[in-house]
């Protein structure tokens, strides 16, 4: 569907008064058409790719004789199970290389761009997207992976499907879905020192749990998000799926509009100025009704972490481990080692993964540069830094953030998924406990038997230079 | 995909919350290229040893649990999007998957492989529970066409929710590429206005 026509329909909520959110102008500005007492015909105007949940979909298209239908809409990378070193030699394991591989053949067969091992614009594919101008305001967009939610940041309805659904958008760029339901978290004051944009979602996670966003899309709201810039928006999004929403939208602004332009793939020109009056009716208006509403004091947020086997088992750094009498809590804490009550400042951490596509670009590396400058890594720690993309990892050599790193005793990896799924080498040994930058902390998630901590890239930088969880905000204050 | 209309089996409890997609089919396990064998490593790591003997302890290698029905704890399937978490539960043999919550993804998934998703109210899971692992033979019912489960021997059953349209496709074992590319036309119509 045109701008022009987009805009037609704006007018018309505002002749008829009808006040509409965010996500309802989006999605209603790409249906199709309603089933009956069904679901609706949700058109997509963009398909990311990998390679660990698009072959079995090929291979369904193949056998079934349909063609894709829109390759140029889909965009594709290999993230998950690449190696985070020696990327310009073929990969060692048999049945990665033969994924990625598959991938690489599926791309050429069908016209699909692909930007894979060791191209400049190779990365995650939800860092990749956004920093390359795929990622829009006003657009729908899928990926056979739950983090897509991260590129709601651009004011953009991204979720993750399954490969069912992929062979799906192969077969007509469209999915059949039910509207969800909206939910608006918004959270206004002012952050203290040290609180990052990965906190402010680990502390929102904390209060709500990890299924009070389950059949709702959630909008974040107020002052924080506002101030926030499109990397930490993209850090608050990604993790809206572990509250059980399957997308977080954030309103577009002159924020948004200024990481846009001049992107590789963003429009230029008259077309983008036309694009941006579009986008500017997207936000939310005033007096629109939410399903569901929470607000939060951004003054309560501090430096958060996990301790058990959920991303919804979090507490700010200086608190102790809550008292529950319940056998799944039990088990999560016997599973990471853990007593009831017991205070995490101190524990000896042996591994610290900087990376994912939750904590992944420029902007947290320059957090972990700053407090690592000047400063040795602990001796007793292994720590993996792994850039979200080509562009991320040649942005921190030009910024000389890389010899930060070196003169403190890191080394930086090259790009990838790496260690926040553990599909590659990079795996965190048994009973090893790793404060990381990743999204998700359930049992073996970074390797067999692995215990994941979650926290920020400066917590994650803080316990690599001590070799243990220190109460950060004692030196922040 | 699989025709679903009613099944009777007895079932396995598995009453732990927030079984996550990992649990169910560990990320080291997702490099295959095809959607078959995912069975034999689901739940991998709850259900074997490290040295890859059985886990005597997980209810799947409890040889009095049988059947076709999986009862979880609440919030099931929560996590990544993976559908081989479907396609493991699937190839295992389970048919049904009962708990009182289910993210989001996993239950599209579920339904999209001839998987049904039932979803009952926390009193009615812990009544299932309790039954199932009093006597592992009791049998459950579950009719997708009444939208009913029934604990056979007491008779107590519950009500289930399932949208129309899925409900549809699966008791004739339709999928939605089928119907989405009947409605080529009108996309491209969207797509040019």
């Amino acid at each position: 569907m045109s701008e022009d026509k987009r805009l037609d329909v704006i007018d018309d909520y505002d002749t008829l008064n009808m006040k509409k959110t965010l996500f309802d102008k989006v999605w209603d500005a790409h249906v199709v058409k309603e089933v009956k007492d069904g679901p609706q015909v949700l058109y997509i105007d963009k398909h990311l790719i990998h390679e660990v949940t698009s072959p079995q979909a090929f291979a369904e298209l193949e056998q079934r004789g349909i063609p894709v239908f829109r390759p140029d809409q889909i965009v594709a990378t290999a993230d998950h199970n690449t190696p985070t070193v020696d990327q310009h030699l073929p990969v060692k394991d048999v049945l990665s290389r033969n994924q990625l591989a598959q991938l690489t053949e599926n791309c050429k067969k069908n016209n699909i761009t692909l930007y894979g091992l060791g191209h400049k614009y190779n990365g995650i594919v939800h860092v990749m997207a956004p920093e390359l101008g795929f990622t829009q305001p006003g657009m729908t967009m899928v990926c056979g992976d739950s983090h897509t939610s991260t590129h709601g940041a651009f004011g953009t309805i991204a979720f993750g499907i399954g490969t069912s659904q992929v062979a799906q958008v192969f077969a007509s760029q469209c999915l059949l879905l039910q509207k969800p339901k909206s939910l608006r978290v918004s959270v206004n004051g002012t952050l203290k020192p040290g609180v990052l944009p990965k906190d402010v979602i680990l502390y929102i996670i904390s209060k709500l749990g990890t299924n009070a966003g389950t059949g709702y899309f959630c909008e974040y709201a107020g002052n924080v998000f506002e101030e926030m810039s499109m990397e930490g928006r993209m850090t608050v999004c990604n993790m809206s799926i572990e509250m059980g929403a399957r997308g977080g939208m954030i309103a577009p602004d002159e924020t948004t509009f200024e990481y846009v332009k001049g992107r590789e793939f963003a429009p230029k020109g008259d077309e983008f100025d036309k694009k941006v009056a579009y986008w500017k009716t997207l936000p939310t208006d005033e007096g629109a009704i939410f399903d569901k509403e929470y607000h939060f004091d951004a003054a309560d947020i501090e430096p958060m972490i996990t301790y058990g086997t959920n991303p919804g088992m979090g507490i700010k750094i200086s608190e102790n481990i809550p008292t529950e009498n319940n056998a799944s809590f039990e088990k999560s804490l016997a599973y990471m080692n853990f007593q009831k009550g017991q205070s995490l400042i101190n524990q000896k951490i042996n591994y610290v993964f900087i990376g994912s596509c939750t904590n992944s670009r420029i902007e947290d590396f320059r957090v972990a540069a700053n407090f690592i400058k000047g400063k040795k890594k602990a001796d007793n720690v292994t720590a993996w830094f792994v850039p979200g993309s080509q562009q991320v990892a040649q942005q921190i050599v030009q910024e000389g953030l890389n010899h930060v790193f070196e003169n403190a005793g890191f080394k930086l990896r090259q790009p990838g998924c790496s260690a926040c799924l553990a599909m590659n080498d990079d795996k965190i040994p048994e009973g090893e406990y790793c404060v990381s930058t990743s999204n998700r902390n359930f049992e073996g998630r970074q390797g067999q038997g692995a215990r994941t901590i979650l926290a920020s890239p400066l917590v994650a930088a803080a316990t690599a230079i001590e070799g243990k969880i220190i109460d950060i905000t004692k030196q922040l204050n | 995909m699989d025709k679903f209309v009613k099944l009777t089996s007895s079932a396995i409890p598995l009453p732990i919350e927030n079984v996550d997609t990992d649990q169910i089919i560990p990320a080291r396990f997702l490099k295959a290229t095809s959607r078959d064998g995912f069975g034999e490593n689901l739940f991998r790591d709850w259900r074997f040893q490290k040295d890859g003997s059985p886990n005597e302890d997980f209810v799947l290698n409890k040889t009095i649990y049988q059947g076709s029905i999986l009862v979880a704890g609440d919030n099931f399937g929560c996590g990544s999007s993976r559908e081989h978490a479907a396609w493991a539960i699937h190839d295992y043999g389970f048919k049904v998957v009962v708990s009182s919550f289910f993210a989001d993804i996993f239950k599209g998934n579920a339904l999209n492989n001839g998987v049904l998703p039932v979803q009952v109210s926390p009193e009615y899971l812990k009544k299932l529970l309790t039954e199932v692992e009093k006597e592992p033979n009791t049998q459950i019912e579950v009719d997708l066409e009444a939208q009913k489960i029934t604990i056979v021997h007491t008779g107590v059953s519950s009500d289930f929710e399932i949208n129309s349209y899925k409900k549809t496709c699966l008791i004739n074992g339709y999928d939605d590429i089928d119907f989405l590319i009947s409605n080529k036309a009108e996309i491209e119509a969207f797509e040019n206005a």
